[in-house]
């Protein structure tokens, strides 16, 4: 496994970026885990919602080892700038659009997505503190750090592709149990 | 903002559109630049794309490139018109410009090669 080159990234960016944590390395690790399965469906199209410094993005690109479209969304610009910028970095393509969670993608991605990612803002906060575009946006998850989790499930099916796949993290505080059972 | 990121993009999500598509691009600044030619990928691709909105998209760039009316019979194959094919998708990039909605003409900045899809409050 080879975790991609974020040394364009200056400490002063993760003043208003969010910088990979354990959470971040807990997604590329799953992604990494699933690697011959995911690239045995020669997904074509990936989404990932709040990419953040977009090294999970980038990550599956250089794993999948062939041209995927990889598409990143943050609410956050510096984010999107980013991620803009680690794609070229590690010499694959990720497209920033910057948008509230999947906003301006539907209907046109309806069904389209192969590989699903979302680490999402998943920290029990006030939920006052939920809707930022800057760098709390990365954690305020509002009550049981579900209020961004809950928006985006609806979406999900909505996304997916007939055999695409979904990865998210969660912590036990959202209710995980709870959470499986509203895809079943 | 490559066309194929265009292609995927709409202001369904203003309150009260309901063709926000395709999304008319004014560019003030577009780069073309060489991308690895996968003729597989291309082929894999031409069916999520809308194609009369690709078309528009290169003419709006003043680059129609002589992409034809309709996706060729058997374009797998054709490996002439997945190039081309690729080279509109992939191969233009609008680094600054506007994007705006053939409905209320509301626009969306494309900055630094990110298109902004933000809404305020009250158009949501
Ligand atoms: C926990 S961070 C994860 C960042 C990166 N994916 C990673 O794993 O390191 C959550 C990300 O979601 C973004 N985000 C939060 N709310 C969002 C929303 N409504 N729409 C889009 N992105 C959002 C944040 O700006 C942040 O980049």
């Amino acid at each position: 496994m080879c975790t991609p080159d974020i040394s364009h990234i200056s400490s002063n960016d993760y003043n208003f970026i969010y910088e990979p944590a354990e959470d971040t390395f807990l997604l590329i690790d799953a992604i990494e885990k699933e690697v011959n399965f995911l690239q045995r469906k020669s997904p074509v199209i990936s989404l990932e919602i709040g990419s953040g410094s977009g090294i999970c993005s980038a990550f599956l690109a250089k794993e999948i080892g062939r041209p995927i479209f990889s598409l990143c969304t943050d609410i956050n610009v510096k984010a999107a700038e980013v991620t803009h910028t680690t794609g070229k970095k590690n010499m694959v393509q990720l497209h920033a659009v910057l948008t509230d969670l999947v906003n301006g993608l539907l209907p046109r991605l309806t069904g389209q997505v192969d590989v699903l990612l979302f680490n999402p803002p998943y920290v029990v906060t006030p939920s006052e503190e939920v809707g930022s575009t800057g760098i709390e946006a990365s954690w305020a998850g509002g009550k049981d750090g579900r209020e961004v989790i809950d928006r985006v499930l609806p979406l999900v099916p909505q996304l997916l592709a007939p055999d695409g796949v979904f990865y998210m993290v969660v912590i036990k505080e959202n209710k995980a149990g709870e959470l499986l059972i509203a895809f079943v | 903002m490559k066309l194929l990121t265009h292609n995927m993009l709409t202001s369904n999500i203003i309150k009260g559109v309901s063709k926000g598509f395709p999304l008319k691009i004014v560019a003030s600044k577009v780069e073309e630049k060489e991308v690895d030619f996968v003729p597989e990928f291309t082929a894999r691709m031409i069916p999520k794309i809308d194609w009369p909105a690709l078309r528009q998209a290169a003419a709006d760039l003043g680059k129609p490139d002589n992409l034809p009316e309709n996706v060729v019979e058997k374009y797998e194959e054709n490996e002439e018109f997945l190039k081309k094919t690729h080279h509109v998708l992939m191969e233009l990039e609008v680094l600054e410009g506007e994007l705006i909605c053939p409905e209320t003409g509301r626009k969306f900045p494309v900055s630094n090669g990110i298109p902004n899809m933000l809404l305020r409050e009250d158009e949501v």
